[in-house]
Formats: structure tokens, sequence, C-alpha cells
């Protein structure tokens, strides 16, 4: 028999805004338990919530990154459940008219492109966070009120190395509007997914299972892989799948049965009284619209097409919107395209690694990297000169200054490098013997005893052509 | 006003609301959510055929604060109010993970 696979994929992302979604308590991560909480967050009688205009407009700028609908009318709805997470007893969110729907974006797979459509998009707020001990739970409202969007995909994900793509070009999308940092690690993203799988040519979708506890994006990929093949191998031994929710074990790359589930859930939603309705203008849109930054496939065809860098450096460079940004920083600064590209995926990425930083925690400008890259294109510099210069500028230094502070300074004039290329001719004539009789190895000697005699700052391709025709005259 | 609501969907209810009925309040509520029930089945009488459903009633639009962040400073306040707390949370009986997001 064989299966075809259907994975749905749920992702929270939560809003970088200064305040929270219905309460001006600002939204910071590391405070003290419940320092960043009033009385609108606790849920007390008679408190009234406020829509944070911010919050509608990351809502629509995420809604135009994921190619969206917005809904020009909708509300907020009550979603009732008890839970000490939340003291309101309900969570506010939209449930019936959804600021977006209908949305969709392309992913790649083994070189195949596929448009995976997002059924809908909503704003909503989060819950506050529970901490377990033996014999209580303790919980801080730090995070309750955080703004959320919650974005669902159309069942159109049919493997898991899909669900992985859309996953990185969803985080990747998101990251470059700015509305939030979108790190799984840090929480600001989160994936719920689940998955059925069925014979082909069966109409009906099989039976699904959702799976929790998958802490990146490769969790998921190995949980639903795993999944993928349980079921499969259930259904052929003539079992059924029961609708149950199962944890993925990071140890084992196991999904294990957490719980059942029995009945639907009953939410009992209904318009939130408490917020009046929103209606979106075409004007707010246009505006929202004309400051989003350009998304990650537009900047790579532009630095394929305009810049001349190859298809995966202008992958590796739109990871991030801050290595894009600083890739097109240091490139209009003046600096060879493919030379920044360069630095940036070798040199500046390792620094980054070793030292556990983000590009914009570090010193490094664009200004300076480019400084830099021009020293090497005109020769001013060598490439291995330039390693102590990157050091330089990852402390801030200015390259140029850094050079002459540093003697850095190539020789690359003829004129000063022939009398010493002649008196190194001149000591070494069993060298010139060997070059004549084929042997190439005596260049290499020839021009190694030159960067000696020149403390390593001639320049190699000038000394090269110099010596080569010496040795030919 | 009986059948308005059966004692399962009492139970139901009870049990999204985290609350256990013995069999006398079963019955007790049952007949009261009944006839609360029964009491709003007034408005059955008027016909809304046709009339868009309500959802605010309210006909503001767009009422929406700046993002603009302003700690209250309401933490030691509300925390008084809290049964139990520690270190600045809020301390409750031991539950298990089953939360929303």
């Amino acid at each position: 028999m064989n299966f075809e696979t259907t994975i749905g994929l749920e992702v929270h992302v939560e809003l970088k805004t200064n305040s929270k979604i219905f309460s001006p308590s600002p939204v910071e991560f590391g405070d003290q338990p419940n320092a960043n909480t009033n009385v609108i967050d606790w849920g007390y009688p008679g408190v009234l919530p406020t829509t944070n205009k911010g919050v509608v407009a990351s809502g629509i700028m995420a809604a135009l990154a994921l190619h969206a609908d917005i809904e020009k009318h909708n509300h907020f709805d009550r979603k009732n459940y008890f839970y000490p997470d939340n003291p309101k007893a309900y969570q506010i969110t939209q449930a019936e008219k959804p600021i977006a729907h209908d949305g969709w974006i392309e992913v790649e797979v083994e070189g195949n492109k596929k448009k995976i459509g997002i059924a809908e998009m909503h704003i909503e707020e989060d819950a506050g966070k529970n901490t377990h001990e033996r014999d209580h739970s303790y919980v801080d409202l730090n995070r309750q009120g955080t703004p959320l969007i919650e974005i669902v995909s159309k069942p159109d994900i049919s493997s898991p190395d899909e669900a992985y793509a859309y996953l990185e070009a969803l985080r990747q999308r998101i990251q470059f509007t700015g509305v939030s940092d979108v790190k799984m690690e840090e929480g600001s993203m989160r994936v719920d997914v689940n998955i059925s799988v069925r014979p082909i040519g069966q109409k009906e979708y099989g039976t699904k299972t959702e799976l929790k506890n998958l802490n990146s994006f490769n969790y998921v990929r190995k949980g639903l892989a795993f999944e993928e093949q349980r079921q499969q191998r259930v259904l052929m031994s003539g079992g059924t799948i029961q609708q149950e929710t199962r944890r993925f074990d990071e140890n084992s790359g196991k999904t294990i049965l957490m719980r059942v589930k029995e009945g639907s859930d009953d939410y009992r939603y209904f318009p939130e009284p408490d917020l009046p309705a929103l209606e979106i203008s075409d004007d707010w849109i246009k505006e929202v619209r004309d400051s989003m930054p350009e998304m990650p496939a537009n900047r790579r065809d532009r630095y394929v097409n305009d810049l001349g860098v190859t298809d995966y450096d202008a992958m590796v460079l739109t990871q991030t919107k801050e290595m894009s940004d600083f890739f097109d920083a240091t490139v209009n600064a003046g600096a060879d395209a493919k030379m920044a590209a360069n630095y940036l995926q070798g040199d500046v990425n390792a620094f980054l690694n070793d030292n556990h930083l983000d590009l914009q925690d570090t010193k490094l400008t664009p200004d300076n990297l480019a400084g830099m890259v021009k020293l090497i294109s005109d020769g001013t510099i060598s490439s291995k000169m330039a390693k102590k210069v990157f050091k330089g500028i990852t402390e801030g230094n200015e390259p140029k200054q850094f050079v002459e502070a540093h003697g850095l300074v190539q020789l690359s004039d003829p004129a000063k490098l022939q009398p010493i290329i002649d008196a190194i001719l001149a000591d070494n004539q069993q060298s010139i013997e060997d070059f004549n009789n084929g042997k190439d190895r005596a260049v290499g000697y020839l021009v190694g005893q030159i960067m000696k005699q020149t403390h390593g700052k001639a320049n190699p391709q000038v000394v090269n052509k110099l010596l080569i025709a010496s040795l030919k005259g | 006003m009986a059948n308005n609501i059966s004692q399962d969907q009492v139970k139901h209810v009870a049990e999204l609301a985290k609350l256990e009925l013995n069999d006398k309040q079963l019955d007790y509520f049952t007949d009261q959510l009944g006839d609360i029930i029964g009491l709003f089945e007034t408005l059955n009488e008027v016909d809304t055929t046709d009339v868009p459903v309500t959802t605010s009633v309210s006909d503001q639009l767009n009422v929406m604060r700046e993002d603009v962040a302003d700690n209250w400073n309401q933490k030691e306040a509300l925390l008084a109010n809290a049964p139990e707390t520690e270190n600045g949370y809020i301390k409750v009986p031991t539950i298990i993970d089953e939360s929303e997001d």
C-alpha cells in the first residue's frame, strides 16, 4: 500500500512591540516575575482593554509578507478556558474573522519550488508562564497579553522536508518584516504540528495526531518523519490511528503518546464585547506596504542578477535581515559584491560563531568592511594582511588608519621591488638553474625569499610577475 | 421550566469551569440554569430574519492606542490580592501542563 501524507502547521509568532496587545504594560523579557503586569493583564473586574495600534500594523505587515488577503472588517473573540496561566479565564483572539486569510509562501525542496497555502492568520494575546515544582506551581504573568500572530497553513504540506522548508521560509519572511525576532530557542516562534496519512486515492484525510515538544525546525522534521512511518505501520498492520497528542522525545527521536483526545474542544467563543471592531482602510494597508522592507526572495534575485553573486551566496546572505542589510550597506559603501559576500560568509560568520554574537551586537560596520575590501581590491593590502585588518575592524577600527598604524601597506611598486628581486636572484644561482631546467618549484622558493626579505609586505602578484620576467630575461 | 438543559450539559459546563458538583447541587443548578435559559428564550419571540449578527453593541470603530509602554507599577498591589505568593510569583496548587497558546 502506498500512502500520502498531510501535514498542518500552526505557528505562533510573538510580536516585538513596546507594549502589550490590550494594555500599556511593557513587553520586556527577563524582568522580575509579574513586574510588567497591571490590572488589565490580571483581568480585574471593570477594566477596559484597548487595542494596541502597533499590533494591528504588525499584523497587516505580516499578512502582506505572506501574500494574504486582509480582512477589512474584523473583530476579536473570547476563547473561554480555565487555566492558571490566564487569570481572565479567557484569551482574546480572533476566531470568526481573522485579520488575514488565503495567503501563500513559496518553498523549495530539492530544487522543486512549491507554493504552500496559508489558511488564515490572526492576532491574539499570549498567556502567562507557569513553572512547576513538586508541591506547587508558580505563575508569572509578564508574558500575559504579549501580542502574538498565529499562522495556520493549508493542508498543502506533504512531507517532513516540506514542513521544514515551510518553517524556514516563514521564519525568514517574518524576520525580514521586522515585526518579530522569530527565534524558536527564545520562544518568539512556536510550532504546533499535526499529521495524517492515507492510502493514495482515498478521498478523506486520515485521522491526524498532534505533536508537542518540537523545539527546533530539525525536531519538527524528525518528529514528523517518525510519525509518518509509525502511522503507515499501524495502517499496514490493519490498525487504526486514534486522535491523540504525542510528545517528541529528543533522545530517542521517537514520538510518545501523551493523551488521547476525547471529544472536541469546547471554547465557547463569542465576540469580545470590550473591544470595538476594527476597520482596516486601504490607506492604512498602503502605508504599511510602503514601509515594508524588501523580502528575502526579492533580495536573492537582486543579488544574483544585479550583483553577480552565486545562488548559494544569495541564500546564505538572506538568512537574516541583519546579514542582508549589512551586505547591502557594504556594497553601497563601494565594496566589490563578491568579495563582500565572501567575507560575510567566511570571516564574519566565523567571528560571530566563535564569539556567540549577532551581527548587530558587534563593532563591525558596513563602512569598515567595505573599506577593508577596497584596500584588498586596490592592492594596498594582501589577503593575508587582511586577516589582521579584519581583527582590527571587529574591534571598531577604521581600516585605512589601522593599516597605516600597523605598517601593513603592501609593497606593490615595481621600482622598489625590482632591486630586492635582483639581489635575491644574485644570491640564488642554483634556483635560476633549476628554473631553466623546468623546475617550477624554484619560483615558489624565490617568492618565499622575497616575502621573507620584505617581511611579508611584498605584493605576491607583482612579485610573481617581476620575478618570472627577470628569470626569463 | 424543565428540559431547557440536561443534567449532562450542566455536568459538562461544570467540568469546563473546573467545578465539582454533588448530586444535590447538580439538581439545583440544572433547574436554575433551565430557568435562566427559559427566560432568555423570550428573545426568540422576536423575528430576526435578515438581521445581521450583532458582534458589538457599540457603534465605535478602531478605538486604538499608540504602541507606547507605560508600567503602572501595580505588581505589589496585585500580588497582595493573590491568595498565596512566593518570590514575586503567584503560588497555586500543582497543575499539570495543558497550557494554551
